[in-house]
């Protein structure tokens, strides 16, 4: 058997917390990589996974460090290094692809000198080679315009691109291990399947071994050996690619692999209120944009005719891309953003474009809940001050009776009550897009407008919440517009689907027919990228290129 | 627009605002002085002067006709360089000015070129380091030198230096300025005294500005293909923190013209802060409109130059 090329035996990583205590993260976790091999990392946030990942490279963020146990790649013992020796591992035998690339390229310098920079530091080869080798690298990764794109800035190429050339500035050195840090997480579907393309084949190409940090199993299924399952700082299942997918053993990557499992959503059977009609919203020939309005027209428009209608107690759900209006959608219907024409129709009542004019009892009836609990929720305000001011706002309510009503708001959404007397930060991510989403029910309205509210979410955790917003649905009658970039949420909540693309309505068809049935070229594209829980997916995927070519944004 | 246009656009933009300023800001000081308790007319012929000669002089000082008319005339004449004629002695205002802005000026030039070199490495270093012994002892000392007032500083320094060691003069005017040494010994203190205190601002604002771009994904991306620490700072983090550096220097240099007072007054210093406190206590509208301008004018274009330079290291902007 040849020696493994990196071996991670007992490693033990210590953090110390804002108050000054001392935690474990990593709690002695052992592995091996073998030369070529591509090992994934799994697991929710706070698995240690990046930790694990950087540790690799002999890096801890502030305030963390590595407190036992050995890290060896290939001859050097990474953990018994001193600062200078790892610095010259670092781009040189180890290399480090990141989550955002567009956060990880330096804005005011040029991409060519940031590709080719591992080569001026370690000195590896002069410069016009270095050059040289970046295009052959752009080629390989099949970058447009491979002999030029190095002398633009970051911002001047798409996120998709940037992605490629972060892969592109990790290999210039001839790494022997290439580290992934969720590097596709930040992209738009259709974009993601490329990048996983042209990272495995290039991969393969050099011989080198990868670890690739992930939350997202289908993704890691495309391009890992082996996986290994992380929850809390330890390793909890290791095994095959195949082996996980097909037969996990360990209940928590069976839990994995079942909030994967698409649940197709069973209309509820409403019983109608007949005192309310049947449509609660409906859109028609709605038009927003942002910037200076010149003649009654916004400088960039971003909503064009979009119309629909949601009948009581069903969910529409709203799908497209980064960049293809459907938040602009939620916050042109909420009044943040005044649409300059068309109209809202909500429970029958037309609705004037800007908030400000809007009654409050207009204003009650639709709420929205935001993608990031973190921004939404004032981290000075306790749990209970959140939630008693919607209360008192719309209906008036102070003293026991609203202290009553913001118990039994946060009983509504699975919450134990004692936890109003906190603040913010002190709640878990799922626990604070669950007081998010209890003060969208404090006003008590018809419809609730979910931008996104499960993307930042772990899978499990989202899961969880989805169940919640249906039982909520059953119980208190509501109607949802579902924002999402993500199909299987989608699926798993929604009666309808429309779908989005440079802010208009392509297409729009029930969801459950989504994926069978969907006829537009651009849902079809949407539809096949989505990647599934199948080992040999990416590999026998066939899409058409002129279909790729003209609504992916790569 | 052409693309290549568009940041000189920016900053033509950006001048445009500034002079707009200022014409806001000369609005604000005309009738801020016209608003001084008191008649000029009176104040001028004294107790004993009869109304028929207040009357007299305010028709002979066109005081009589209305404030805006006044303000008009008064912008116009700034415009072509003529400040008015005090009301004191009579000698024109540009004349009164213009040896004492020199001397301002000159004061203000050598206390930039000795502080904002040691400011910004300080600053660098610090943020570099951080939270090593160096990076302590630089926000010690930045902190100490901003809770002790300037007459402090500037009274110490010529306790120590002019009394006890006799090594430099009290007074840095009208002292022999013949040597370069001579003249290195007559601006030593005040020089000290205010590097002391506009650089404990710009230490600060450095570090604060570097630390925040050293937290970004960018940099750490730098650390992990083995950058060493000076390549971290220098190399990425310094370019994305030249805006609110530049920022930093041109509000802590502002200070040098107008707030200089306490300095030029300690070592009888003839500049142009002490003028204008002169000016106030004789009630000389003109002069103290002019000196009020000057520095107004001098606060507007460092601080456009800043932005300008912000502007112009943003690619983002430049293309």
């Amino acid at each position: 058997m040849t020696m493994p090329l990196v071996s991670v035996k007992d490693l033990r990583i210590g953090a110390v917390t804002d108050a000054g205590r001392k935690v474990e993260i990593i709690k002695g976790v052992s592995f091996d990589i073998a030369p070529g091999e591509i090992v994934a990392l799994i697991g929710e946030s706070g698995s240690g996974k990046t930790t694990i990942a950087l540790s690799l490279m002999g890096h801890t963020r502030t305030g963390c460090s590595i407190e036992g146990g050995t890290i060896r790649l290939d001859t050097s013992d990474i953990t018994a290094m001193s600062e200078w020796a790892r610095a010259r591992v670092r781009g040189t035998e180890v290399s480090y692809v990141p989550q955002s690339a567009a956060a990880a390229f330096n804005p005011s310098k040029r991409i060519m000198d940031q590709v080719t920079e591992i080569s001026a530091i370690h000195d590896l080869m002069p410069r016009a080679e270095a050059e040289k080798k970046a295009v052959d690298l752009f080629r390989a990764l099949a970058l447009p315009e491979a002999e030029t794109i190095g002398q633009r800035y970051p911002h001047e190429v798409s996120g998709g691109q940037l992605q490629r050339l972060s892969a592109a500035m990790a290999l210039v050195g001839d790494p022997k291990l290439v580290i992934f840090d969720e590097p596709t997480t930040a992209l738009d579907v259709t974009t993601q399947i490329e990048v996983l393309r042209v990272f495995k084949s290039v991969m393969k190409q050099g011989g080198m071994a990868g670890v690739y940090v992930s939350h997202d199993l289908a993704v890691v299924a495309q391009i890992a050996d082996r996986i290994i399952v992380l929850k809390g700082g330890e390793i909890l299942e290791v095994g095959s690619a195949d082996q996980i997918l097909s037969a996990p053993r360990h209940a928590y990557t069976k839990q994995l692999i079942a909030a994967f499992e698409p649940v197709p959503h069973q209309p509820q059977g409403l019983p109608l209120q007949a005192a309310k009609p049947k449509v609660v919203l409906e859109v028609a020939d709605l038009c927003a944009g942002y910037g200076p309005v010149r003649g009654g027209v916004p400088h960039a428009k971003i909503l064009k005719d979009v119309s629909f209608k949601l009948e009581r107690g069903r969910n529409l759900g709203v799908i497209g891309e980064s960049g293809s209006g459907k938040s602009t959608l939620a916050r042109a219907i909420a009044g943040i953003l005044p649409a300059y024409s068309g109209s809202v129709m909500l429970d029958g009542i037309q609705l004037t474009p800007d908030l400000r004019n809007r009654s409050k009892e207009e204003l009650r009836r639709a709420q929205i809940v935001f993608q990031l609990a973190d921004t939404a929720l004032n981290p000075a305000h306790s749990i209970s001050t959140i939630l008693a001011r919607p209360l008192t706002f719309y209906d008036g309510l102070r003293g026991a009776a609203r202290e009553a009503r913001v118990i039994e708001l946060l009983d509504m959404v699975k919450l134990p009550a004692a936890l109003r007397h906190r603040l913010p930060g002190e709640l878990s991510g799922g626990q604070k897009q669950r007081v998010n989403l209890a003060r969208a029910l404090a006003a008590s309205p018809e419809l609730i407008l979910c931008d996104e509210i499960t993307s930042a979410l772990d899978t499990v955790v989202a899961a969880a919440i989805l169940e919640l917003l249906k039982e909520l649905q059953r119980e208190l009658g509501l109607s949802y517009m579902f924002i999402s970039h993500d199909l299987s949420t989608v699926e798993a909540i929604c009666d309808d689907v429309l779908v989005m693309y440079k802010g208009e309505v392509v297409e729009a068809l029930p969801a459950a027919r989504m994926s069978t049935e969907a006829e537009h070229p651009y849902s079809r594209l949407l539809v096949s990228s989505v990647p599934k829980l199948d080992t040999g997916w990416l590999a026998g995927l066939e899409q058409d290129p002129e279909l790729v070519a003209q609504f992916a944004n790569r | 627009m052409p693309q290549s246009l568009q940041p000189w656009f920016l900053v033509i933009q950006r001048l445009g605002i500034a002079l707009l300023t200022l014409v806001i800001v000369s609005f604000a000081v005309f009738f801020a002085t016209e608003m001084l308790p008191g008649d000029v007319a009176e104040i001028l012929l004294g107790q004993a002067a009869t109304p028929e000669a207040v009357a007299g002089l305010r028709e002979a000082m066109g005081l009589n006709e209305p404030a805006l008319s006044r303000f008009i005339g008064w912008l116009i004449g700034l415009a072509r360089g003529d400040l008015g004629t005090s009301y004191v002695n009579n000698i024109e205002v540009v004349e009164l000015i213009s040896g004492r802005l020199v001397n301002s000026l000159k004061l203000a030039g050598v206390t930039t070129v000795v502080s904002v070199p040691i400011a910004l490495s300080l600053g660098i270093g610090a943020a570099m380091w951080r939270g090593s012994v160096f990076d302590r002892i630089v926000s010690m000392l930045t902190i100490s030198v901003i809770s002790v007032p300037e007459f402090m500083v500037a009274t110490l320094a010529v306790l120590i230096f002019a009394v006890w060691l006799g090594w430099l003069p009290a007074l840095s005017y009208g002292v022999d300025v013949s040597s370069l040494s001579a003249i290195l010994k007559a601006y030593a203190m005040p020089v000290i005294t205010l590097s002391c205190v506009i650089s404990a601002q710009m230490i600060r604002m450095t570090r604060a500005a570097v630390i925040e771009t050293i937290n970004t994904p960018y940099v750490e991306m730098a650390l992990l293909k083995g950058a060493s620490r000076k390549r971290m700072v220098l190399v990425h983090a310094l370019p994305n923190a030249l805006g609110p550096i530049a920022n930093a220097v041109a509000l802590s240099l502002s200070y040098l013209v107008g707030g200089a007072i306490i300095v030029e007054t300690i070592f009888n210093y003839p500049g142009v802060a002490k003028l204008m406190v002169d000016a106030v206590s004789t009630r000389d509208l003109p002069l103290i409109q002019s000196c009020a301008m000057i520095f107004c004018v001098s606060y507007l274009s460092l601080i456009t130059l800043a932005d300008v330079i912000a502007l112009l290291s943003n690619p983002r902007l430049r293309r």
